[in-house]
């Protein structure tokens, strides 16, 4: 849906078409265009001969759903639990929330309104269950005085069963819900399937089905709601910075931190502004986590837009851990640390997570495998590295090329030993010292075919030092490669 | 903030001492033993070819200040021109890798913009910023910024320049780092690590003086003595005493860590 493209042009008549087996079809249509006798279903031709100024877009199934998934989470001013109803309705569970508006309609009214502003026509009903409400807003029949009645008089394709059971339905005389509901429920059954008997429950309330909430609810939510809309961010970070602290104290008396943080922001339009952090410590120091903040909105692709101002802005800690109150050690051991594991989700939250990391030992004697790096915010204990032996020199390069590049060796002086002269990156090395070969066969147990690796640690006539290997044996093979691996200092 | 806060400080200590302090009134060659001076922002520049010998010569350094924990930045360049930093290897120098931390970011923009951040962390000993290229924007502003920042903080910054061509700066030192012939060990194997080494500038201090060493892992040191006279392969034990040099070290791990 493209919802910008209706607002203030309420004379064109528009439609949405898609290609289906066979040509292209009327997928769905806007007022001007049903009033001009267009019905969905009609192939673009016809509908095109019939009304000429009709303007003609791509349905994009995926395009409505991310934009019913943005107004679901705008409905989240209203309660928590909001559920879509694909592909054009969402279900609100209201019960208890409707304290801020004095009353179910005016809060349906304020919903109506907000939409109206983004060009969106709607239909709204309450009803004592998800099922009834939304029967009662897709349906129309005729008025009545209570909801059990209005449920009654409405047709019955509001039991959503399949057309030829609907049609069938007709032609056995009962045209309402009501009329439907008045058989015994096992003939229905019987002839419709026990769908159609389970849909007559769900509506006359003996069944109720409870919604599918589209998120947990935090574990500790705190909010502001404001009756003049804020238009500032640097107010509305303000705001931000006294939920958090309203949110460390509640933290505190659990004695827990958090480790992700959201907050949303809550456009007077009904947009909603998310703000996420991830920290690799529980935290619920309000400075720091204002920085992390600001880190957030500074590295955002769009930046902030406050457009008609925020009327509420919420702040949910949606991932707490056990932070208890510490204590500083005298030389600073502590301290250091939590300053660095600071920079870490500092640097993170603005580079990406995975960019800041830490190395850790794995069990390998293949060397591009005997260390991984992984991010700094969740790196496990630091695992001991074997020591160096005392007197010797470094026998690992300090950069490793992965993969390893292919260089041009000129001469070896016997087949087995290391090169005497090889090329690389268009420069001509000659070898001056060498030691090897430093076998490493490939992991066997895994796969048969990998070639064994003879390493030669090598310094050349201007001391530079390398890490070559020669990529199989001779035995193995009739001309093994060879590869730098690596540079030493 | 922190900049006004720094020159204040510095102000400060004009005020006390009556005169402005350039340099650190070091020995010349302190640095063998007990690394650059800290709490300041040094450059150290090497040649494409030679870039394991500037990074193996700033790592060296970290360790000789014995100025633990370690972030280093490097760009994503970097990684694909340089090859990726092995923590074997590093290890194999004498580093401890679990107290490094690894920042990798997309651009020389976003490399400073990381660099001004770690650089105010007092929990840092060492910042090692490595560069590939030219990198223009790390520029007089950029380096005086880093320089405040590191006086106001503690934290020892390392600029590594690869394949770069020194511009004016604000570093209190500026090196530049080849690789030299080792002393081969017995079968002719490579030795340890050996650097040329020139001091190109050194605020307050004599400029232009060279240097030839070997790294000592064990000793956490440089030793020049390897290659005191000219055939090095003449004198195979030629090193500073161990044991005064391991007091001179301890000497300096026991001193006041911040210097400003």
């Amino acid at each position: 849906m493209r919802p910008h493209l209706f607002v203030g042009r309420a004379e064109t008549p528009i439609a949405f078409v898609e290609t289906v087996s066979g040509g292209v079809r009327l997928k769905a249509l806007d007022r001007e265009a049903v009033r001009a006798g267009l019905q969905p279903g009609l192939t673009l031709a016809d509908a095109r001969a019939r009304v000429p100024e009709l303007e003609v877009y791509e349905h994009d199934a995926h395009a409505d759903h991310e934009w019913l998934e943005r107004l679901a989470d705008g409905c989240q001013r209203y309660t928590p639990s909001v559920a879509l109803d694909e592909p054009d309705g969402l279900i609100l569970d209201i019960a208890g929330c409707v304290h801020e508006f004095e009353g179910e309609r005016r809060l349906a009214a304020d919903l109506e309104e907000r939409l109206a502003r983004r060009g969106l026509l709607v239909r709204h009903a309450f009803g004592d269950t998800p099922d009834t409400a939304r029967a009662l807003a897709r349906y129309a029949g005729a008025p009545a005085p209570d909801e059990k009645r209005a449920v009654k008089r409405l047709p019955v394709a509001a039991l959503g069963l399949d057309e030829d059971a609907t049609t069938a339905l007709s032609r056995a005389g009962l045209k309402t819900v009501g009329d439907v509901m008045a058989r015994p429920l096992a003939t229905i059954a019987a002839r419709f399937g026990e769908e159609a008997a389970m849909m007559i429950r769900r509506l006359d309330g003996s069944v109720k089905e409870p919604i599918v909430a589209r998120r947990t609810v935090p574990k500790i939510g705190v909010e502001r709601r404001f009756a003049e809309p804020i238009a500032r961010t640097e107010y509305a970070l303000e705001v931000i910075a006294e939920l958090a602290a309203e949110a460390a104290e509640q933290l505190a008396q659990r004695h827990e931190g958090g480790r992700r943080w959201e907050v949303r922001l809550f456009r007077a339009d009904g947009l909603v502004q998310r703000l996420r952090i991830e920290t690799g410590q529980p935290i619920r120091d309000v400075a720091l986590l204002m920085r992390l903040f600001r880190e957030r909105i500074d590295s955002l692709a769009d930046p902030l837009d406050p457009g008609f101002g925020y009327d509420l802005v919420r702040l949910d800690v949606a991932l707490a851990e056990r932070l208890d109150a510490s204590q500083l050690k005298l030389e600073g051991g502590e301290a250091q640390k939590g300053e660095v594991a600071q920079l870490v989700d500092q640097l993170g939250t603005r580079l990406g997570r995975a960019r800041v990391r830490r190395f850790s030992a794995r069990d390998s004697h293949i060397p591009e495998q005997a260390e991984l790096m992984l991010p700094a915010a969740e790196a496990p204990a630091p695992t001991p590295w074997t020591a160096p032996e005392a007197g010797e020199p470094p026998l690992r390069p300090i950069y490793l090329f992965d993969p390893p590049q292919p260089i041009e060796s000129m001469m070896a002086e016997v087949p087995d030993g290391p090169p005497h002269r090889f090329r690389w990156r268009r420069t001509v090395h000659d070898v001056a010292h060498s030691e090897g070969p430093e076998r490493i066969a490939g992991e066997w147990w895994r796969r048969q075919d990998i070639p064994t690796r003879d390493y030669y640690r090598i310094e050349d006539r201007r001391g530079r030092r390398f890490w070559i290997f020669r990529h199989g044996l001779y035995s193995e093979m009739e001309a093994p490669r060879w590869y730098l691996h690596g540079v030493f200092a | 903030m922190n900049e006004s806060s720094a020159l204040i400080a510095r102000l400060k200590r004009i005020a006390t001492t009556g005169m402005p302090t350039q340099g650190d009134g070091r020995a010349d060659d302190a640095w063998l033993t007990q690394g650059m001076a800290k709490a300041q922002l040094h450059e150290v520049f090497a040649t494409v070819d030679d870039a394991a010998s500037g990074a193996g010569f700033a790592v060296a350094s970290v360790l000789a200040a014995r100025a633990a924990p370690v972030m280093w930045l490097r760009t994503e360049a970097s990684e694909r021109q340089g090859g990726r930093l092995h923590a074997t290897g590093l290890v194999e120098m004498g580093l401890d890798v679990t107290s490094l931390v690894l920042g990798l970011v997309e651009d020389e923009a976003d490399l400073l913009r990381a660099a001004a951040d770690a650089a105010r962390c007092h929990g840092l000993g060492t910042l090692l910023i490595e560069s590939w290229g030219r990198a223009p924007k790390i520029d007089l502003t950029a380096t005086r910024r880093l320089m405040l920042a590191a006086e106001a903080s503690g934290v020892t910054i390392l600029s590594l320049r690869i394949g770069a061509e020194p511009v004016p700066s604000a570093a209190a030192s500026r090196w530049r780092v080849a690789a030299c012939c080792s002393r081969p060990l017995e079968a002719d194997a490579p030795g340890k690590p050996a650097f040329d080494i020139e001091l190109l500038r050194r605020r307050g201090g004599q400029a232009g003086l060279r240097w030839r060493v070997e790294w000592d892992r064990d000793a956490h040191i440089f030793d020049q003595n390897a290659f005191a006279s000219g055939d090095s392969a003449a004198l195979p034990g030629a090193g500073i005493p161990v044991a005064a040099d391991r007091a001179a070290a301890d000497d300096a791990a026991a001193s006041v860590r911040r210097t400003g």
